[in-house]
């Protein structure tokens, strides 16, 4: 099928959370006849289980369609879906750099929200076309006129002859993709130069090695090529070409200039594919690689060590594969007294956190303990060293510490009138600094803070979404560091410090926190056959104190005849609850006792 | 060859009414079901013929139920039966479940001709409140009239079950239940701290997170009433030989004890266990399952598997560790060839030292602070 570069379209579609963007893409699938609607599944997209589950979607993905519009000729749509929530923001823009053109995709009831606005932002930044739809017009609540008027005022894009579109029910969905026809740009790029590919996704493949997702800007390549990868130099022949079906890789003979697609050229080694990595002709290099992709910041930190201490090669493998499909995961090796072996792992955000353990745990069947999620400190000492501190464990002797910085965000919070006195109470229990607000329209505003970053990791989402009736949301990125007065809390239990348990706090709430934390741990830890007290500390002081009382009574008085079958199902029992635990002296801790921190906030 | 000792169940789950408390495979019933009942446990016995040249009946034990509902001539019959295939022991124990209420000097009689030996009478308390909480069908007067009618039949070695920790019981309450039995004597008393089990209208009541569960007694009661049993009754020339059974000296119940020791037994009728030739097997509790269930019982044992040596190892432990004497080295040395696994040395080693376990002769056997907490030491004697 040979169709011209200029019957090519790369589009993605972005949106804040929940506006529709899966559905979106289902309805594009299934109206350009790639799927039957016998084939269909809703959001098909999102092939992981997690994705599924969660019904949201944490990977880009991308799928290949061919639509005849209605002047007659056929246009190749490739079309990449997009995370919508901000701690998959690199997902987005690493999507959004394979592609010419975007959707904007804006609920008709809530109008423009804070993600709206940072996926505009990211598809601007990329020199993309913006093409706005407007979603849900089905909703009794919906509002069109209001929301084209929103996007026009706040956004500065042309949205009057926006598609009306509602994508659950199939209705003008032929509009979006007369619109994505004739409104967005063909790929520009010259087939006869020497090849250049940006690579923005890959997955590893037991069968094939490393799958490679990427888009050709210059040249073109096919099976047999051999290509070269610009950063680190190795030189692969491809095995395979090809485009992205629904939820299959189809082969095709050769990819040319504004394609998008795969190759696979038997790589085993992972580290050789970085997304973002320019891949060229071996024998016919460009002369300059792409600019490719800014290197993340992980936001969040976390210990994750295997429940069983011999899994170790088996988590250092699952992260290597997963970092490929995953870049802004990032991993070192580190050691606990209390947990053994594992890895300080670097994260976007508390989501991101979340969903990679889910994978961790269901790709890669491993059984995980995860330590509380700690932002990264600026610890400067009296001899003017500054330590990057992402493991509380490693804080020096306060002695040393001349002081400590902690990292800030520019928080944007977009919140309807009404709930702008509780969110403002909100961010100031959270030693938040006010910015400014400012009014989209009559009844919503944009409000803006300064916020420690470790004050929005935890639950801050919740707390924003449950004080504004779920109307409130969300956009931040890193502003930088601030002096704060901060101090690691240690915890005790049987009198023995855990590291993987401390944590740094304001010194302010230490009091509370720690307070908290020995209840929540009394909580979590099963009583044993003697007394455990459970200790938080500040250096060599400790500030709260609770108390696991002893078993008293674990007796079965009765014995049933003969059947000693229940004695032993119970024995059992007890025996397998103690292998969910960790060792810590002699006390038997549960492993989501080390997440406990987290749950700190929800008891208000 | 000598013969084996073996121990024989038979359980009649018929009652006049369900207590509340009681989850075991038991209900009212009828005449014509009783009978039918009757018909296929003594074919199931008689299906076990091929085992009876290598053993000798040491004990024989009715349960239910109270198998005191029924006419006395099954009993006299499921004995004929049982002695017309095995040898039996010449001071074989032939125990029989009764509860007050059930029984008569009639069939007093009756059950001494066939041979029981042993009465085991349900009492649990002697307060007519507590006896009404826990849905019994008899007075504490009533108990005694049983009681008496047994002694008058020549019932020398008569069992008392009590049970503590009930709902709203008091210490005080305890303390006479406990004198008023000890003071008739009785060769053995069972007592047993109340447990709430799911599918009894206790659960319902009692049951975790509920309501009511705030009328039982707590931990520290409990125990206290637990250790107060064993220091009164031993006083009164009781000892504890399992946790929860104390005996006049020489009235140990050896039925029990085969339980414990991992003797052979063989338990017929509905939801009967058994353990013989190193193979555990059962019948189901259901009512409707018990037909097919007693006809293909020999069936079953014969293609079931003996237990690994590790299951044996882990009820030898866990087990043994249940009664006063406890477990030796010596012992499972005989039984498994071998001496103990590390994880066992190591286990008890901490135990001793922590107190839980005490040792001498050559004997381990758990302390009375071990006893309290057993279900987390003997979960260790599990093998990893």
């Amino acid at each position: 099928m040979s169709i011209p570069q200029d019957h090519i379209r790369n589009f993605s579609i972005i949106a804040h959370i929940d506006h529709g963007k899966s559905t979106l893409a289902d309805r594009i699938i299934e109206q350009t006849g790639l799927l039957t609607a016998r084939e269909m599944q809703e959001q098909v997209l999102d092939n992981m289980d997690l994705e599924r589950e969660r019904g949201i979607t944490i990977k880009a993905q991308a799928v290949r369609t061919v639509y005849q519009a209605k002047n007659g000729e056929e246009y190749i749509l490739n079309l990449i879906d997009t995370p919508g929530h901000v701690d998959f923001n690199y997902e987005v823009s690493r999507a959004l750099a394979a592609c010419d053109g975007a959707l904007l995709v804006v609920d008709a009831a809530q109008g423009i929200e804070a993600q709206t606005l940072a996926n505009v932002y990211l598809a601007l930044d990329n020199d993309l076309e913006v093409i706005p739809v407007i979603n849900k017009i089905d909703l009794p609540s919906a509002d069109p006129d209001r929301v084209i008027d929103e996007i026009e005022d706040v956004i500065g894009l042309e949205a009057h002859d926006a598609p009306l579109i509602s994508a659950k029910n199939g209705i003008n969905i032929d509009q979006v993709l007369e619109a994505v026809v004739h409104k967005l740009p063909a790929p520009e790029g010259d087939p006869q130069k020497p090849l250049k590919c940006l690579i923005f996704d890959s997955f590893y493949d037991s069968y094939r090695g490393v799958v490679v997702f990427f888009r050709v800007m210059d040249g073109s390549v096919r099976k047999g090529s051999r290509v070269k990868l610009m950063s680190t130099g190795a030189v692969y022949d491809v095995v395979e070409v090809g485009t992205f079906g629904a939820g299959q890789l189809i082969p095709c003979d050769e990819l040319s200039a504004g394609m998008v697609g795969y190759l696979t050229a038997s790589i085993k080694n992972v580290k050789d594919t970085r997304v973002g990595d320019t891949i060229t002709d071996a024998l016919n290099p460009c002369s300059e690689a792409l600019p490719g992709y800014k290197k993340v910041q992980s936001m969040v930190f976390c210990g994750m060590y295997p429940a069983d201490g011999a899994k170790y090669p088996d988590l250092r493998d699952a992260l290597e594969r997963l970092q490929l499909n995953d870049a802004s995961l990032t991993y070192e090796p580190e050691t606990s007294v209390a947990l053994g072996f594992g890895f300080r792992c670097g994260f976007l955000g508390l989501l991101h956190l979340e969903i990679i353990q889910e994978r961790l745990e269901r790709e890669y069947n491993l059984d995980l303990v995860t330590t509380a999620p700690s932002v990264v400190y600026k610890v400067h000492t009296l001899k003017g060293e500054c330590i990057d501190l992402s493991n509380p464990t490693n804080l020096p002797d306060p002695a040393v510490i001349d002081y400590m910085e902690e990292p800030v965000v520019s928080a944007e919070i977009m919140v309807t009138t009404e709930f702008i006195g509780p969110i403002m109470k909100l961010c100031q229990e959270r030693s938040g600094v006010y910015e400014g607000t400012e009014y989209i329209e009559t009844t919503r505003a944009l409000l803006k803070y300064t916020l420690p970053l470790n004050e929005i990791i935890y639950d801050f989402f919740d707390a924003l979404k449950s004080r504004s009736r779920g109307y409130a949301s969300l956009d931040y990125s890193l502003k930088g560091y601030e002096r704060s007065d901060l101090v690691k809390l240690d915890i005790l239990i049987n009198r023995e410090e855990v590291d993987a348990l401390s944590f740094i706090v304001h010194a302010s709430t230490a009091y509370e926190r720690g307070r908290r934390m020995c209840e929540r741990l009394k909580e979590e830890i099963p009583r044993h056959l003697f007394e455990i007290p459970i200790q938080a500390a500040i250096g060599s002081k400790i500030i709260a104190r609770e108390t696991v009382k002893a078993v008293r009574k674990d007796v079965l008085a009765k014995c049933y005849g003969g059947d000693i079958t229940r004695k032993k199902k119970l024995l059992e029992k007890q025996k397998e609850g103690k292998k969910r635990m960790r060792q810590i002296g002699n006390v038997e801790v549960p492993q989501k006792a080390f997440m406990s921190v987290l749950k700190l906030d929800q008891d208000d | 060859m000598p013969k084996k000792p073996l121990s024989v169940y038979i359980h009649l789950p018929f009652c006049v009414q369900k207590c509340l408390y009681c989850d075991f495979a038991s209900g009212p019933a009828g005449t014509d079901e009783i009978a039918a009942y009757m018909r296929l446990l003594t074919k199931e016995i008689r299906s076990f013929e091929a085992i009876a040249s290598i053993y000798r009946v040491e004990t024989v034990f009715f349960g239910g139920g109270t198998p005191s509902v029924v006419a006395p001539f099954y009993i006299v019959q499921l004995l004929n039966q049982l002695r017309s295939q095995y040898e039996f022991a010449e001071k074989a124990e032939i125990t029989l479940e009764a509860n007050p209420g059930t029984l008569n000097a009639e069939k007093l009689v009756k059950y001494r001709e066939a041979g029981v030996n042993r009465l085991s009478l349900g009492l649990q308390s002697i307060h007519e409140s507590e006896l009404k909480l826990l849905g019994r069908i008899h007075s504490y007067e009533d108990f005694l009239e049983s009681y008496e009618l047994a002694r008058q039949a020549g019932f020398a070695n008569i069992n008392v079950d009590l049970m503590s920790a009930l709902p709203k019981q008091t210490m005080g309450k305890w303390k006479k239940t406990l004198e008023t039995v000890a003071a008739l004597n009785p060769e053995h008393i069972s007592a047993y701290s109340l447990s709430i089990e799911e599918g009894t209208p206790f659960y319902e009541r009692y049951g975790e997170g509920r309501i009511g569960r705030l009328d039982l007694p707590g931990e520290e009661l409990d125990r206290a009433m637990y250790h107060y049993t064993k220091e009164y009754l031993g006083s009164q020339g009781y000892s504890r030989y399992e946790f929860s059974n104390y005996a006049k000296k020489g009235f140990e119940s050896r039925h029990n004890m085969t339980y414990w020791t991992l003797g052979d037994y063989v338990g017929f009728g509905r939801a009967a266990h058994s353990y013989l030739e190193g193979k555990r097997f059962a019948n189901p509790s259901e009512k409707e399952a018990y037909p097919e269930a007693s006809r293909t019982a020999y069936q079953r044992f014969r293609a079931a598997s003996p237990q690994s040596e590790k299951d044996a190892m882990e009820e030898y432990m866990f087990l043994g560790l249940r009664t006063a004497r406890g477990i030796s080295r010596e012992d499972f040395r005989k039984r498994f060839g071998r001496s103990f696994p590390k994880q066992y040395e190591k286990e008890l080693l901490e135990l001793y030292r922590s107190d839980l376990v005490e040792q001498a002769g050559g004997r381990i056997w758990l302390t009375d602070a071990g006893i309290d907490v057993s279900n987390i030491i003997l979960a260790r004697f599990l093998l990893d």
